[in-house]
């Protein structure tokens, strides 16, 4: 075990990953010689050279669509997106070619790639710069979506990413990049669709991923003061989702709240909504609720971005709802 | 209506005597040429009948562009081409019952029956298929090409595309990528542009504001040629000389040759608004199949009972592939969800075993 952050898990994947397989390279913008725009990419370029840690142009649908080719051939590259937001540019290379050509093609070609960096919101970057693309990259089959809460799970799903032979969307989020937390030194990777619980408890369950996890704990620990016991989830992948996991806690708690920093409609909670309504129906004993990123594009102002953004609050209000203490 | 390209404006070279190898090469391709003819016909009257469903791009016009360079490659060369892909295909090997079973929607396509006629895929025989979305490959082509001197190969690309494609984000994109690279040494990619004159119906002049699209490269450092595209003996030496430049110097290359679609841009395309009867007449004067034949028998190599014969054997295949097609079985129900994921421990990653994937409860 070491103590490391959320930035420094991502790189030390990147960096044990590229030691034993050459087939992996990293591709981006300003990934190698400025180092990364939040230094996940530190110092690699020196270690691996410039073909290996490809710096390219401001140049989304080019490099993503590059990167596609090069993995059809063989290789593993790792994508680094300055923020998601900048994927819409390369929307229909990932959409049309990387999600759907081993199916189109007839199993005859993998591609064997990943795309990471920051999903969300929370640093007064505005209506642009702080989407939660999440579900709009889960609703096409082909992909794999990964949303890492923790240091530990920000390294060993990536290193399960790398080795995947199928696309990954790989969401990390500007706010936990400086977080720390112990990382398994070993050879250490985690499966895809494999939730966690990461509080145990009796009273109601709450589902959430990535920066929400942390909100749903302290929600927990307030709760926990009023004599409620919260049980929290943490997704960690949307696609595959972990409904066995979900569905085996709401059995218990009987009551569930979905929390997303997106917009309401048609959002991950949506889903995850309507499949604990699918599976465990008969177990519920109150609506399902949603704690969601206000309906609006993100503003600048810090009062009103914090109005727009889920808070511990939020979740509380929904957990009181859902056992009829509102 | 605005006058069409004769292709024969740029034809610069003056045809020069065979050498043995060109001459043994020209009578194989020229079988192949007239094979896809043979089997576009046919695809064409088959859409008709109702065997073919979605769109059909035929090729019929333009067989010296790919048979020129696809002539000139190595075995494990690789290439790349949009929708129009049919006698790429063919022309690399693949068995045209195979094609004309992916264009049927059976099992025995090329693709299982999964792709359909702007998908097909051959990567044993170095095809990296056939693309639907008008310039999507292009990003991918030069990633591959990358790939293949990242590894260490002397293999290149081909990266096929059409006039229509240029004026997409994702032509621009790559080609600055290709420049880039290719003066490392790192991008052994041959763009061919198949200037048909027309991105379904509008043509190079309503689409492109320069339309010398082999200049157009110009701006990306990439050197490029514009050529007769009707001549496949021209093609050939022009890809032979190409591509060995290529894969001698890793950097990559533009070539823009002049060609004409005889049929329509797709079955739907019935009544061509946008160009007349006597353009496509003059343009058919130019046919790439009676080019090669007349240069052939020119050269004393091409007898009538030959090329009775050449025909001949063509529809044999055809009707052969169409028989093939026709008694192949269409893909089983459980493909539907096969090839979505990886197939290591697919039922766990992908959550097919989700209700969610079925629909039903």
């Amino acid at each position: 075990m070491a103590e490391l952050t959320y930035r420094d898990a991502l790189r030390s994947a990147l960096i044990e990953e590229m030691d034993h397989d050459r087939r992996v390279v990293l591709i981006g913008e300003d990934i190698g010689v400025y180092q990364g725009t939040f230094r996940v990419t530190a110092d690699l370029l020196k270690r691996y050279g410039p073909g290996r840690v490809i710096d390219t142009p401001i140049s989304e649908l080019g490099f993503v669509g590059a990167a596609i080719g090069m993995a059809m051939l063989g290789l593993r590259p790792v994508v680094e997106v300055m923020t998601w937001n900048f994927s819409l540019l390369a929307m229909d290379q990932i959409v049309n070619n990387a999600a759907k050509l081993r199916y189109f093609s007839g199993g005859q070609v993998n591609v064997p790639m990943v795309i990471r960096g920051p999903n969300g919101a929370g640093v007064q970057l505005s209506a642009q710069h702080s989407q939660s693309l999440e579900a709009t990259y889960a609703h096409f089959p082909g992909l794999y979506v990964v949303a890492p809460a923790t240091p530990a799970e920000a390294k060993g799903l990536l290193r399960t990413a790398i080795r995947s032979d199928d696309p990954v969307i790989f969401l990390e989020n500007a706010a936990l990049y400086g977080m720390k937390g112990e990382v398994p030194d070993s050879d250490f990777a985690l499966p895809f669709g494999k939730a966690a619980v990461a509080r145990s408890g009796r009273d109601v369950t709450v589902v959430a991923y990535s920066r929400m996890v942390f909100a749903a704990l302290t929600a927990a620990e307030q709760l926990a003061a009023e004599g409620i016991e919260a049980e929290v989830i943490n997704l960690r992948c949307l696609r595959p989702l972990d409904t066995a996991t979900i569905v085996e806690s709401v059995s218990r708690t009987h009551r569930a709240v979905v929390v997303q920093e997106q917009w309401k409609p048609f959002g991950a909670a949506a889903e995850i909504a309507m499949r604990i309504y699918e599976d465990a129906f008969d177990q519920l004993d109150a609506p399902v609720e949603r704690v969601t990123g206000a309906d609006v594009p993100m503003p600048y102002a810090r009062t009103l971005e914090v109005r727009a953004v889920p808070h511990e609050a939020d979740i509380v209000a929904a957990v009181k709802k859902t056992l009829g203490k509102d | 209506m605005v006058q069409y390209v004769d292709t024969r404006s740029v034809k610069t070279a003056s045809p020069r005597d065979l050498s043995r190898d060109e001459l043994a090469a020209s009578l194989e391709w020229y079988g192949k040429m007239v094979l896809a003819r043979r089997f576009e016909d046919e695809a064409e009257r088959e859409f008709r009948r109702g065997k073919i469903g979605g769109y059909l791009h035929v090729y019929s016009g333009q067989e010296a562009v790919a048979a020129g360079f696809l002539s000139a490659i190595r075995p494990d060369d690789i290439f790349f081409t949009a929708y129009r892909d049919h006698a790429h295909a063919i022309f690399r090997g693949a068995a045209p019952g195979a094609v004309m079973a992916e264009l049927f929607g059976k099992a025995t396509g090329l693709a299982k029956g999964k792709g359909g006629s702007m998908h097909l895929f051959d990567v044993a025989h170095g095809f990296y298929g056939g693309y639907g979305i008008v310039g999507g490959h292009i990003p991918l082509a030069t990633g591959a090409a990358y790939a293949l001197r990242y590894q260490k190969t002397e293999r290149i690309c081909l990266c096929f595309l059409g006039d229509g494609a240029m004026n997409s984000g994702s032509f621009h994109e790559p080609a600055n990528l290709a420049g880039l690279w290719g003066k490392q040494g790192l991008c052994p990619i041959v763009y061919i542009v198949e200037n048909n004159q027309y991105a379904m119906g509008t043509p190079v002049e309503r689409s492109s504001a320069v339309t010398n699209l082999a200049g157009r490269f110009s701006t990306y450092a990439i050197d490029n040629e514009r050529a007769d595209g009707m001549d496949f003996i021209e093609v050939r030496r022009l890809a032979e000389r190409v591509v060995r430049r290529v894969r001698e110097t890793g950097g990559s290359y533009a070539v823009e040759l002049l060609t004409y679609r005889f049929a329509g841009h797709g079955a739907a395309d019935l009544f061509q608004p946008y160009r007349t009867k006597e353009e496509i007449a003059q343009a058919r004067s130019r046919d790439p199949i009676t080019i090669l034949e007349d240069r052939l028998r020119a050269a004393g190599a091409l007898t009538d009972e030959q090329v009775k014969r050449v025909h001949a054997d063509a529809e044999r295949a055809v009707t052969e592939a169409v028989r093939f097609a026709e008694e192949s079985p269409p893909p089983a129900p459980e493909e539907l969800y096969k090839d979505v994921y990886g197939a290591r421990d697919e039922d766990e990653k992908t959550g097919t075993r989700d209700r969610g994937n079925t629909g039903t409860r």
